[in-house]
């Protein structure tokens, strides 16, 4: 016969029964010692609650609680190749092609991308790090200021909807002026950025990327 | 802004689709993408998204120009061939005709 204790028991069979679980675990001298009861702490005394006051009212319709969620979202791994100061070449959009140096990756996981402005022409920007190729060009940014920086200053303030239907006379509005916050802290960090490029570098970055015929992406050397 | 001059993608020539000897199976479409000669090359470009651009007759959205968006799943042989899936089954008509393959979404 197979020795039950030395066999694995299988999932969810003890290998020994309910008496003789309880006999190898010594139960019953524990219990001998405290006069055939096991011990025990005596139970706490609650501070008395405060009777909670009934609503006035009761709603008519029954609230829906929201559904609890046990999964959090994870935020976006940022590629090894990026760290703050990497020169990143933009794949898709109005700025592609262009080559911009990142600050630093956001809460949303969107990369914080700058130009400089005075350099190439590309803003302050947000982008997606599947859209970037980084290179090996690193550039000096640790006397940029970025923690005023965040994603709720890329997102476009909703104009205050004008009442009435006198909408049609209005005059059409003119050049969309930029929010001077805005414009402040792009030139706070531009000018961070672009006093401590050299010439080299600064013509790098204005540059523009291109595949010509005959490169072979694949195997490049970003 | 200058993006006409600025070519961000890898012509490709569409092959035919991924057959046997009998059937053919028109929803993977088999993509040789120009200079990649063999299958480990290929791995650059697994994932990446594929464009057919074709010209119709009548214009949408403003240009007689349209697209359909694939993508690179993986290898198909040893000579750099790529298998491809397209949002809708690339036409018969494309068969010899041109894709772009994207350089996005990148992992460089």
């Amino acid at each position: 016969m197979v020795d039950r204790k030395k066999a694995p028991p299988r999932v969810g069979i003890s290998a020994e029964g309910r008496s003789k679980t309880y006999k190898s675990r010594g139960l019953w001298a524990i219990k001998k010692k405290h006069g055939g009861k096991f011990p025990s702490h005596p139970k706490q005394e609650k501070a008395p609650v405060a009777a909670a006051k009934a609503p006035k009212y009761y709603p008519a319709d029954d609230v829906k609680q929201p559904r609890k969620r046990h999964s959090t979202r994870q935020s976006t791994k940022l590629r090894h190749s990026i760290t703050p100061g990497t020169v990143l070449i933009l794949l898709a959009g109005r700025f592609k092609g262009r080559r911009v140096v990142f600050l630093k990756q956001l809460e949303s996981g969107l990369l914080l991308v700058t130009g400089p402005f005075t350099v190439n022409g590309v803003p302050l920007r947000r982008v997606n790090q599947a859209y970037t190729i980084a290179t090996s060009t690193k550039v000096d940014v640790s006397s940029a200021d970025l923690s005023s920086l965040t994603d709720a200053q890329f997102v476009p303030k909703k104009a205050a909807k004008k009442k009435g239907g006198d909408k049609f006379f209005e005059q059409p509005e003119g050049k969309k002026e930029l929010d001077p916050e805005f414009l402040s802290a792009q030139k706070a960090v531009d000018g961070a950025i672009a006093g401590s490029l050299e010439g080299e570098l600064k013509g790098y970055l204005a540059s523009h990327f291109s595949l010509r015929s005959g490169d072979r992406p694949h195997l490049m050397k970003f | 802004m200058g993006a006409e001059k600025t070519r961000l993608y890898v012509g490709g020539s569409i092959l035919g689709y991924q057959r046997g000897k009998r059937n053919q199976n028109n929803n993977t479409s088999l993509i040789k993408i120009d200079g990649v000669a063999s299958r480990p090359e290929t791995a650059f470009y697994c994932g990446k998204r594929i464009a057919f651009i074709y010209k119709g007759k009548t214009k949408r959205k403003g240009t007689n120009y349209r697209v359909i968006w694939g993508k690179v799943t993986r290898p198909h042989g040893n000579i750099g061939v790529v298998r491809t899936q397209f949002r809708k089954n690339l036409p018969p008509i494309s068969l010899g005709g041109r894709v772009r393959v994207m350089l996005y979404p990148s992992n460089v």
